[in-house]
């Protein structure tokens, strides 16, 4: 090292300069975004020969193609190209799990909106327009549409299951108390800003690349190499960002690489499939509606004693998540409270409607708004404090701390964040304040509710729990990261880049994460699950590790140290006490010594197991806990709501980035707002989905978030596993927040009638829904 | 659209007559060989390259292909507004300035202030949005130094974003005041003579024409070539119409675009009436409007978006006669008339007398709206309009109500009801208003008079609400109504909850 520039640093130049891991940096594009500078898969420069396509889709819900008659979409002009089942030399299938989705459907058509062919033409438009041209005729069947229809047919698309704990039967029968009642609730469009899309170019030797807008590179690189019948090396997918998946891009991209993929085979040009709005819309899956019958045992102080319920989900007309989604559901029913007696089963409902899929919280929010709107039905039928009724239900601490599926809790923070915001709010005061209120004007009613949350992370699959990374130092002492993890806004890629910066000691410049990419990161799980900064980061971090270990060792060898007088700070190495090196210049020596600048790292999250045949295990290595107080106003001549003020308090453990992650709950809040207010899918009596565009989409605008928030991040609440620097997952976790709201609209439509009364408020809370709920509550009075 | 050439050059209006001119970051450019139906985001995403401006649903909806027109004024400043490129075609930009999310940075990429105060608040992330947000806040920034929230809110009502809850973007609206005025585009550069002087040079004596596409700039122009060619497309904002190409990928006949006609640009404002011309945008249109009638000022700032309200026009709404357009319910109550014109022949018309049907009215073949003529009303009447929908901004309504009530005493003298939503056509409530004439006004009248409503009324049920709802939300906006002119008016709208808590916004970090 003698070439080495050497200059003496204190020890308090060291200590001084803070990990940029826990620190709130910008986005890393957030300079991009605003400059209309990012790149997403749209703005990439295509090949001077590439062509554009557009799906054929079915107009009918159900029913028999007994003709296609595509000569005038050939014809049309500008068309290159037609793509059938017939033109995929593979497997005709996207379905990840079970293989049960055609990319192009055959002769069955399940849905209005299947894919049925794609067409690739000279340009977009020109593709779009030929693929209306199709003639097709068909021999219509019945539709079935909704869950009770499905129920009533015993048409599902998985077999139930069962989960017992317990004794219901005989606690339900020895309970002092005893409620039946049906909560039911929508479904929700993801409605990422950008809408799926994929380009497929040919490269040599029966090579593909892709790129897609996709969180599960992985299964879109399976399903194209399975498609194509070509080996999975032969294909790359590629993805630096999306413009928003919200787990809408999980499984659906698959089909739309699959179709670009065959069409670039056949013709052996580049082609690109965007689809717009109203295809997207038309074409992909969204949360699941579900529907929960329950019977409910509890004691005058609406303690639980028993549960039993049936819990019915509509899939659409395959499998794809829904499995792992009402799997889900059930381990999330339980939220903070401890069910000690509790049956229930699951019905996964085949319906003639596009095929359900992954949403951020994944079954998560339905099972938590079952169980939320049950304790609310409890403490309404007692005439008590909803909270008071939540707090006796919570889990314990030491006892009374096993869920429904066996896994011991650990962690449990309930208390704690509910004190803390309990007062914080002072729900107290607000609560009494608005009862004043509610007697005094007739009109607008106002509403209150604290929620919490209790999420666990991990993918339920203990398979999916793994991450690899791959780390390059150049020898300008620049540091490539590249992880399996996709970005998708979350700010994944900070997070990564924040914990390799950390180990380096490098300011977070002289980090570049580069697109995701399986040819660099093979096996990838997809980034979902809240999973991403766990698994990521700590693959990352393990890849950084072996690096900082090598240059180290380098270290301690040309200056005659030990391991634990070498740091990494501020961009430089120190070397002891009197010395320290450009880290750059550290590197260029390794590199000059022939040591490897480049590492891959590999993460498997300790401690999980699940057996799903028995709905048991530990799946989660660690709960998410959260809080939230909604207030609301609602307008009783028309149903209008309005969200007055908010209050969270989110636990994330350790933040790897406080503004990111409050990014994430407030965002994640207003999403869940919506679904469970303005967003409603609509979709008539023939199985046509009306609500396809955002005319007639309503996600939360500008005016809907509230003008009083006041949103905190839990304090000095480390992880208790071993997370990357102690921080907690954030993606989906506070979505639930927004039960919240749903329930202070609930509470403000029970104020219009007496006490003790039960809304029939079922979400979406539109104003038609809440007017509804209100004629409920005058009508039939207090509940008997 | 690659086949398009585009030139970048000085060159004399003669000898590029019919291309498409218009400023771009200090340049003209001068488009030829485009369809008439290329929209703005088309040109920009695929001739030029310019990547920034996305498209997210490509009806006007979602904002992410929101840029930026300046025109000058009649005073010869510039004036900048936001506009939906998405459905906006490319020939009616002409002889104005496009500013688009890459014109805004200054070299050495320093961001512009609404830009950097976007960053600054962590108010992106997809960043899919973020160019339209940007390009609305740029807007707000031009014209109003001093934003206050409800500024912020109402400028970013057409912008939709699915990941941050909004309220960074909000916080980075509210915090421009405090950045330093950027090199470019501040708003004293904005308003440099060399853009006035650069769009001078670019402004046509002729009408543009091109294959499918005619801009006249006189009336008479357009009125005889419509007269001529009555199977022609007249074309104002283009809000609608942009989406039969977008959405329904309909060929168009060929367009006679109004945009461009002198007369139909103007507002004439008498104590008497108001008339408000073919071409005068939403923006304008109701701005003159509630400034006459405060009470319509929620109706005006709920119709449709920022971006929406300064392509789309006023009369377009009515010609385009939609059972769902948000303005008819409250000019039919006011009286509204309008001029047509066809060939030479002119004539007047109450609007109410305008639906024959749905999507049908009275226009004979060439003839046309050439402007629409707002009574005053008499001081003693009482008015409100409004909208019933799934949510407060950008939304199409359930159910819209206009009511126009005079008083004599304490009886009803004269009473306009007009909904829309409610039948195939924006229609008034005949056998309504008839019990509430002459009656008291009291609520034993206005319960009456909502079971009349049934009797005027058998709405649909569709996505945006069912029959029932509908009717039951008549009644109720027309108890409102009473309600809210009542000596002792409760407290009626929700956002009036708010007041009763305490202002306590605070965010960690």
């Amino acid at each position: 090292m003698n070439n080495v520039a050497a200059s003496a640093a204190t020890s308090a130049e060291i200590a001084e300069s803070a990990p940029i891991a826990g620190q709130s940096v910008r986005h890393e594009s957030a300079h991009l975004h605003v400059s209309g500078r990012a790149i997403y898969a749209d703005d990439i420069a295509l090949p001077a020969n590439t062509l554009h396509a557009a799906f054929g889709i079915s107009r009918i819900a159900h029913g028999n193609i007994t003709s296609l008659d595509l000569t005038t979409v050939l014809a049309a002009p500008g068309v290159i190209a037609i793509a059938t089942p017939a033109d995929i030399p593979g497997e005709n299938n996207y379905g990840g799990i079970i293989h049960d989705d055609p990319i192009f459907t055959d002769t069955l058509v399940q849905y209005a909106g299947q894919p049925i062919f794609a067409v690739a033409a000279e340009t977009c438009i020109a593709a779009r327009k030929a693929a209306a041209r199709a003639q097709i005729t068909y021999a219509e069947l019945p539709p079935v549409l909704d869950i009770r229809s499905a129920l009533a047919a015993q048409n599902f698309v998985m077999p139930s299951r069962h989960l017992l704990r317990g004794n219901p039967d005989e606690a339900m029968k020895s309970a002092p108390h005893r409620l039946r009642g049906t909560v039911t609730m929508g479904g929700q469009d993801h409605f990422y800003l950008e809408g799926q899309i994929a380009i497929a170019i040919p490269h040599e030797d029966g090579a593909m690349l892709i790129h897609c807008s996709t969180q599960h590179p992985t299964e879109v690189q399976n399903i194209v190499a399975h498609a194509l019948h070509r080996p999975a090396h032969a294909i790359t997918v590629l993805c630096r960002r999306m413009g928003g998946g919200f787990g809408g891009k999980e499984s659906q991209p698959a089909l739309i690489a699959a179709a670009a993929a065959i069409l670039a085979n056949k013709t052996g040009r580049p082609v690109k499939l965007r689809l717009d709005r109203d295809a997207d819309m038309l074409i992909t899956g969204k949360r699941h509606d579900f529907l929960a019958d329950y019977e409910v045992g509890f004691d005058a102080d609406g303690r639980l004693c028993a549960l039993k319920l049936m819990l019915a989900s509509r899939c659409g007309y395959s499998a794809d998540l829904s499995g792992p989604i009402a799997d889900r559901a059930v381990c999330h029913l339980d939220n903070a409270y401890f069910l000690e007696h509790v049956d229930i089963t699951t019905h996964l409902c085949k319906t003639n409607t596009v095929s359900n899929t992954a949403f951020r919280g994944f079954g998560g929010p339905q099972g938590m708004l079952i169980i939320e709107r049950i304790i609310d039905d409890i403490a309404r039928v007692r005439g008590l404090d909803p909270l008071a009724v939540r707090r006796r239900n919570y889990y314990g601490i030491g006892e009374r701390n096993t869920t429904h599926y066996g896994h011991v809790i650990e962690d449990n923070i309930l208390d704690t964040i509910t004190d803390q915001l309990e007062a914080s709010s002072d729900y107290q005061t607000r609560r009494a304040a608005l009862v004043e209120w509610n007697a005094q004007n007739k009109i607008i009613k106002r509403g209150i509710a604290l929620t919490p949350i209790k999420f666990g992370i991990s993918f339920n699959a203990t398979v999916y729990n793994q991450a690899g990374a791959l780390v390059h130092i150049y020898t300008d002492g620049t540091v490539l990261l590249n992880h399996g993890g996709t970005e998708m806004g979350q700010g994944l890629y900070t997070k990564v880049a924040q914990v390799v910066a950390t180990e380096f000691g490098l300011p977070l410049s002289a980090i570049r994460t580069s697109a995701t990419d399986t040819s660099k990161v093979p096996n990838t799980s997809a980034t979902a699950a809240s999973s991403g900064a766990d698994l990521n980061g700590k693959a990352a971090q393990a890849a950084a590790q072996t690096l900082r270990d090598r240059l180290v060792a380098h270290a301690c060898q040309t200056h005659q140290l030990t391991a634990d007088q070498v740091h990494f700070a501020d961009g430089h190495v120190y070397l002891g006490p009197q010395h320290r090196v450009n880290f750059k210049d550290l590197v260029a020596s390794a590199y000059t010594a022939r040591i490897s600048l480049s590492s891959t790292g590999f993460y498997a999250t300790p401690k999980i197991h699940w057996d799903r045949s028995r709905f048991n295990g530990r799946p989660f290595f660690y709960f998410t806990y959260g809080a939230a107080v909604s207030e609301v106003a609602i307008d009783t001549l028309t149903g209008e709501t309005q969200l007055l003020r908010v209050d969270i308090l989110q636990d994330v453990g350790i933040s790897l980035n406080p503004a990111i992650d409050l990014g994430q709950i407030e965002g994640a809040y207003l999403q869940g707002v919506g679904w469970l207010t303005s967003e409603e899918l609509h979709w008539n009596g023939k199985g046509e989905l009306k609500t396809h565009a955002p005319s007639t989409y309503k996600i939360p605008s500008v005016r809907d978030w509230p003008l009083h928030a006041n949103i905190r991040l839990l304090e000095h609440e480390p992880n208790r596993e071993d997370t990357i620097h102690r921080s907690k997952a954030v993606g989906e976790p506070p979505l639930m927040l927004c039960i919240s709201a749903f329930l202070a609209i609930r509470d403000a439509v029970a104020a219009c009638g007496k006490s003790g009364a039960l809304p029939e408020l079922d979400a979406p809370a539109t104003p038609e829904a809440v007017l509804r709920a209100i004629d409920s509550v005058r009508h039939d009075g207090a509940h008997p | 659209m690659s086949s398009a050439k585009i030139s970048h050059a000085d060159a004399p209006a003669s000898a590029t007559g019919n291309n498409i001119r218009f400023v771009l970051d200090g340049a003209v450019v001068s488009v030829a060989d485009v369809s008439a139906t290329t929209t703005v985001l088309e040109y920009l995403r695929e001739t030029v390259g310019r990547t920034g401006t996305k498209e997210g649903c490509a009806e006007g909806d979602c904002g992410a292909c929101t840029v930026v027109l300046g025109e000058t004024t009649v005073d010869g400043d510039m004036r900048y507004r936001a506009i939906n490129s998405c459905i906006r075609f490319l020939p009616t930009i002409d002889g104005k300035e496009l500013v688009t999310v890459e014109s805004l940075a200054g070299d050495g990429d320093t961001l512009h202030p609404v830009q950097q105060a976007m960053v600054d608040q962590h108010a992106s992330q997809c960043g899919f949005c973020t160019p339209g947000f940007v390009m609305s806040l740029f807007a707000l920034y031009l014209h109003n130094p001093l934003p206050q929230r409800e500024d912020v809110l109402d400028a970013l009502a057409g912008n939709l974003c699915r990941c941050t809850g909004y309220r960074p973007i909000i916080d980075a609206g509210c915090s421009l005041p405090a950045y330093v005025a950027p090199e470019r585009w501040s708003r004293a550069a904005a308003q440099d003579s060399r853009h006035a002087t650069l769009l001078k040079s670019i402004q046509r004596d002729k009408m543009l024409t091109m294959p499918g596409f005619r801009a006249p700039r006189n009336i008479d122009e357009l009125a005889s070539a419509y007269a001529a060619a009555p199977q022609s497309l007249l074309l104002a904002g283009g809000t609608d119409i942009g989406l039969w190409v977008t959405k329904q990928l309909r060929e168009l006949p060929p367009i006679i675009y109004l945009g461009e006609v002198d007369e139909l640009q103007r507002i004439d404002a008498t104590p008497a009436r108001l008339r408000i011309g073919a071409a005068v945008a939403l923006t304008d249109a109701w701005e003159v409007i509630f400034a006459r009638h405060p009470t319509l000022r929620e109706l005006a700032q709920r119709f449709a978006s920022p971006p929406v309200r300064n392509s789309g026009t006023l009369c377009g709404n009515i010609a385009n006669g939609s059972p769902i357009g948000d303005a008819m319910p409250a000019l039919i109550v006011l009286g509204a008339r309008i001029e047509l014109r066809c060939g030479a022949n002119t004539r007047e018309i109450a609007l109410e007398d305008f639906y024959l049907g749905y999507q049908k009215k009275d226009l004979a073949p060439g003839e046309f709206v050439v402007a629409v003529k707002i009574p005053a009303q008499q001081p003693a009447t009482l008015l409100a309009s409004y909208k019933l929908s799934k949510r407060i901004d950008q939304d199409i309504s359930a159910v819209c109500a206009a009511f126009a009530i005079t008083l004599k005493d304490d009886r009803i003298d004269a009473v306009r009801i007009a909904f829309g939503g409610m039948a195939a056509v924006p229609a008034r409530a005949r056998v309504t208003e008839e019990a509430l004439l002459n009656q008291v006004w009291n609520q034993a009248t206005i319960d009456t008079a909502i079971t009349a409503l049934a009797q005027d009324f058998k709405p649909l049920s569709d996505m945006r609400a069912s029959d029932r709802y509908r009717l039951r939300g008549a009644g109720n906006l027309l108890q409102r109504f009473f309600l809210e002119h009542n000596d002792e008016t409760p407290l009626l709208r929700t956002h009036q909850a708010l007041s009763s808590l305490s202002s306590t916004t605070d965010t960690t970090p």
